[in-house]
Formats: C-alpha cells, structure tokens, sequence
C-alpha cells in the first residue's frame, strides 16, 4: 500500500517532470538523474517543512503523555491542559513578535528591530525556494517544544496563569531572541553551529526550567531533611507512548531542520539525519537500560525514557555529519547523562518531576559541544562560546521573569492545592474520576 | 459457622479460589487491601533514590463456612496461597453468630 503510493507519486512527478522537460531530452539523459526544475525544488522544500512541522507539532502530544505519565494522578488533567495552552501561547507569540525577532536580526546583530505581527509575505518565496508559510510553521513548533520542555520540570506545583505568562515571555522573546543569533543569521552565526537546536532549541528549555524550579522550589514532601522522597508516576504505559511519540517526531526535527530535500543530495541527507537521529536513540535507550541495572539493581524505565530523548537531543546539533557508530556514541553519552544527573540533581534539591534538565539541558550541552568531533568545519571554542552566550542570556532573563512573577502574581500553588491536586483546586475535575487514589 | 478472613498475595487469588471451589466453598468475598506485617514494608528505587513502600498491596478474602468445614477451608487456603516467602499472608478465624440470605430470608447453615 505504502510502497505503491510512493510509485504513483514517483511517476506522477516524472510525468509532470518529463512533459516539462520533453520526451527526447530524457532519453538522452537516461543514465544521469535529471536536475530537478524550480517547481519540483519548491513543493518539495514545502512538503519537508509541512511534514515535518506536522510531526514536531505532535511531539507536543509526547511532551504532553510523557508528563501526564510521570505526574502524579492528582495533577494528571492539569498537566495536560497546561500542555495544549502552552502550544497555544506559542503559536500566538510567534505569529505576534517572535517570528521578526528571530528573522529580522541584521547579521552579526543581537537584536531584531521591534515589529508587531507576521506579515505572511510570499513575495519572495519563489527566491527562497519554498512557500513562506511553511517555513513560518516549521519554526513555530520548534518554538513550542522549547516551552514544553518547561512544562514537565515544573509539574505539579506551579499555577497555571504565571505559567503561561512565563511561556508567552519565553517563546515571544527570550527564545526568538538567541535563535536569531544563530539560525536569524546574527553575531553567534559565524562561530558556532547548531543544526536542530540541541542548544537553541532544548538547551533553552532546560535553562528555562532549571530557573524555574530554582525560584519554584520543590513538590511538598520530595526533599525531608537530607532524604529524597520519590513520587513515582502515575501511568508509565503514557509515559512510553509520550516518548515514542517524541522519538517520532524527532525525524521532523532534525530532518526538516535540512530544510531542503528538492535534489538528490538533499533527499539523501535527510536520510542520513533519519538514520543518525534514530540510532542516537537506540545508543541512549541501551546504555540507560544497562546503567540503571547496575547502579540501582533494577532496570529504571523511567531513566530509559528520558534516556532516548537523552540520546535524540545529543544528535540533534549534528545529525548529518556524524557516522552511524558515532551517532550511536554520542546518543549514547546522552543515556549516560541521563542516569547519573538524575540523582544528582537531588542531592541539590532540584526537584525536575520527568526529568527534562538532564535530557534536554545536560544531554544539549553535550551534543553542541561535540559536533566539532565530526565536522571538520565547526570549532570547539566557538561552540562552547555558543553554549556558554546562549545560556547565561537564557537561564539570567528567566531568571529574572520567574522572580518577578513570584513576588506579583505568585507561582506556587498554595501547600492545600497541592496536597489536594492541582485537577481539583485548579480545574475542580479529576483525570481518572474512576479510579482509587494510590 | 466460622467467619475466615485471609489476606495473601494477590497473584495467589486464582490458585485459592480454585482450589477451594473443588472442596465445595459456595461463596466468598475479595477485597484489595495494604497492609504491613513484621517486614513493615520493603524498599524499591525509583529514578535513583530508595524508598520505602510502608504498605504491600494484599487481596482479603472472607469466608463464611459450617464449623465443621473450617480445618478443611483453612489448610486449603493455606497450601494454595503459601509460596515460602515472606508476606505470604496471614488467616484469621472468627465465630460467626447469624447468617441470613437475603432473596429468601433462609438462616444458619441454610444460608451460606
């Protein structure tokens, strides 16, 4: 069925192609694969950013399982709402400011001139090679899985309207901010190298939310004394499928982050990404699974989840370059991450309820830092001033943001609502009415 | 009549009663209860830190039976929910003063 499909797109194209081309030119050049047209190159572009974007959009349903998962039942419904708003935020905030900020950065600049609301100008699409629109979507969910990645750390005790306020402020800003230095073309762009955003993209999260659970403080009752009190999950089966999704949505990621895929070279690198960025994962999950065995005697499924996503945020600064075994290296120094910082995290009181610092924050760091292993073309020194410059400016304003939201508004819900669940104080429901409370 | 309560491992319900259906048991209730016992609890790690689990899971079973039958209904419940570790369970017996089924008004041994 599938294979078909892809024949009768195949032939439509090359009759499409040919009729353009003409008949006698074909046969010439049988041999030789025919340069693509202008038209093939743009619907093809398009299609890997509409793709693409579709499964990075349903990554948000992975942040969202994953968490709802790895929370407690009280505060699963919560979680979930917080999920789909922050998608939301996101997508508004980008439309409203974020986009320009991250385009309209001159190049070397720091920040874009100030411009309210996305034109959705496809004059100059035709140039660009693929339909502006598209290309506006694709970075709109790059921005809402930033503010996912906040969402999962901070589960379970923050309010629901600082919350957002904070996510508006980081995908309307602060995100938009550092990605125009990069990928906008300004001062970080001839220095350092960041493919998908293991750094601009997951790094960020993980600043974001290693601010907030500073300023937030811990659940009641994760940290009596010197003794860590785990609060296990509520639904791993979710959290599983959150991180399949997750794992889905990272060939979106990382192979739309090519950003062309109308010529054979293009097509081909997309494949190596796909390769890389699923081997990455295997790395990740393998070493996690053997870790957890050793040091705590019984393998840990919830470190082995995080351990994939571990593994897919290390390759995502480079997933091109890399050959396979090194993929599978370096996503598996993300499962290695993963299971050491998750108790290290702990013993200082961080209280990151699934575990998305380590995954995103730590798991970022070293992927960026580790590109210049495969590519000849990026310095070491220009990463680490990349990671360094990324995150003082990222984790310092969110810093500020959830200090100013706490002493206004608030950001912790009262030691009652938390007790009780935040489904029930804060959206006066239960996610599963059903069952008996464990 | 005597009343048995027994609570045993969970994964054990399906051996017991069983096993006491072929010696002729009409009826019983289950319940899923916690608890502890002299282990009071057991450990288990969770993302790198050890906690404690203060009450196991357990399956309480109640049992109404004619006296007579009650050694028999014991030592069944007994061998099918032994598994020669610990938290294997414990049996209580109570005398039972009245039975009555409610469709029929019927009482006594009738009624069990």
């Amino acid at each position: 069925m599938k294979k078909k499909n892809i024949i009768a797109v195949a032939t439509a194209a090359l009759i499409a192609f040919s009729a353009s081309q003409g008949f006698a030119q074909e046969a010439a050049e049988a041999a030789a694969p025919a340069p693509a047209s202008d038209t093939s190159v743009f619907v093809f572009n398009t299609l890997l950013f509409l793709v693409s974007g579709m499964v990075v959009m349903f990554m948000a349903a992975g942040f969202c399982m994953l968490e709802a998962g790895l929370v407690r039942s009280k505060n699963a419904a919560t979680i979930c709402l917080k999920n789909i708003a922050l998608y939301s935020v996101a997508g508004l905030m980008v439309y409203l400011i974020g986009y320009q900020l991250i385009y309209g950065v001159t190049e070397g600049g720091v920040i874009a001139p100030f411009q309210l609301i996305w034109r959705g100008d496809e004059s100059e699409s035709i140039g660009n090679g693929y339909s502006a629109h598209s290309d506006w979507y694709f970075q709109m969910v790059f921005v809402a899985t930033a503010a996912s990645i906040v969402s999962g750390t901070l589960a379970e005790r923050i309010k629901l309207f600082p919350f957002l306020i904070f996510v508006a402020l980081l995908t309307g800003f602060i995100y938009p901010i550092q990605a125009g230095w990069v990928w906008g073309g300004g001062w970080l762009d001839a220095r350092f190298d960041d493919f998908a955003g293991s750094t601009l993209v997951h790094s960020t999260g993980g600043w974001a939310a290693l601010a907030g659970a500073l300023v937030l403080g811990p659940r009641t009752g994760k940290y009596v004394g010197a003794k860590v009190t785990p609060i296990p999950g509520s639904n791993l089966p979710l959290a599983t499928l959150g991180t399949f999704i997750l794992w889905l949505g990272w060939f979106g990621f990382n192979g739309g982050s090519q950003l062309a895929l109308g010529t054979i070279s293009d097509a081909t690198d997309v494949s190596k990404i796909f390769v890389n960025t699923n081997m990455a994962a295997c790395g990740g999950v393998v070493t996690a699974l053997i870790l957890t065995q050793i040091l705590y005697k019984k393998v840990d499924l919830t470190i082995v989840l995080n351990g994939a996503i571990g593994g897919l945020v290390a390759i995502t600064a480079e997933p091109l370059q890399p050959a396979i075994w090194q993929a599978i290296l370096i996503g598996a120094v993300g499962g290695v991450i993963v299971s050491v910082a998750v108790p290290v995290l702990d013993k200082f009181k961080i209280d990151d309820v699934v575990g998305a610092i380590p995954a995103h924050l730590f798991c970022g760091i070293w992927g960026t830092l580790i590109v210049p292993l495969s590519n000849d073309g990026v310095n070491f020194f220009g990463q680490l001033t990349g990671v360094i410059a990324i995150g003082v400016f990222v984790f310092v304003i969110s810093l500020i943001c959830w200090l100013a939201l706490k002493f206004t508004l608030g950001i912790r819900a009262s030691d009652e609502d938390e007790r009780l669940g935040l489904d029930k104080a804060e959206l006066g429901l239960e996610a599963y009415p059903e069952f008996s409370k464990g | 009549m005597k009343y048995i309560i027994a609570v045993v491992k969970p994964h054990r319900l399906e051996e017991i009663r069983t096993a006491l259906t072929s010696i002729g048991v009409d009826g019983m209730t289950v319940s899923e209860v916690k608890g502890f016992g002299r282990q009071k609890g057991h450990s288990e790690v969770y993302r790198g830190a050890e906690y404690r689990v203060d009450f196991v899971p357990k399956v309480k079973l109640e049992i109404a039976v004619e006296a007579s039958q009650a050694p028999k209904v014991i030592e069944t419940i007994r061998d099918a929910a032994k598994t020669d570790r610990i938290g294997d369970g414990k049996i209580f017996v109570l005398n039972l003063e009245e039975a009555v089924r409610v469709r029929t008004g019927e009482s006594g041994a009738a009624a069990l």
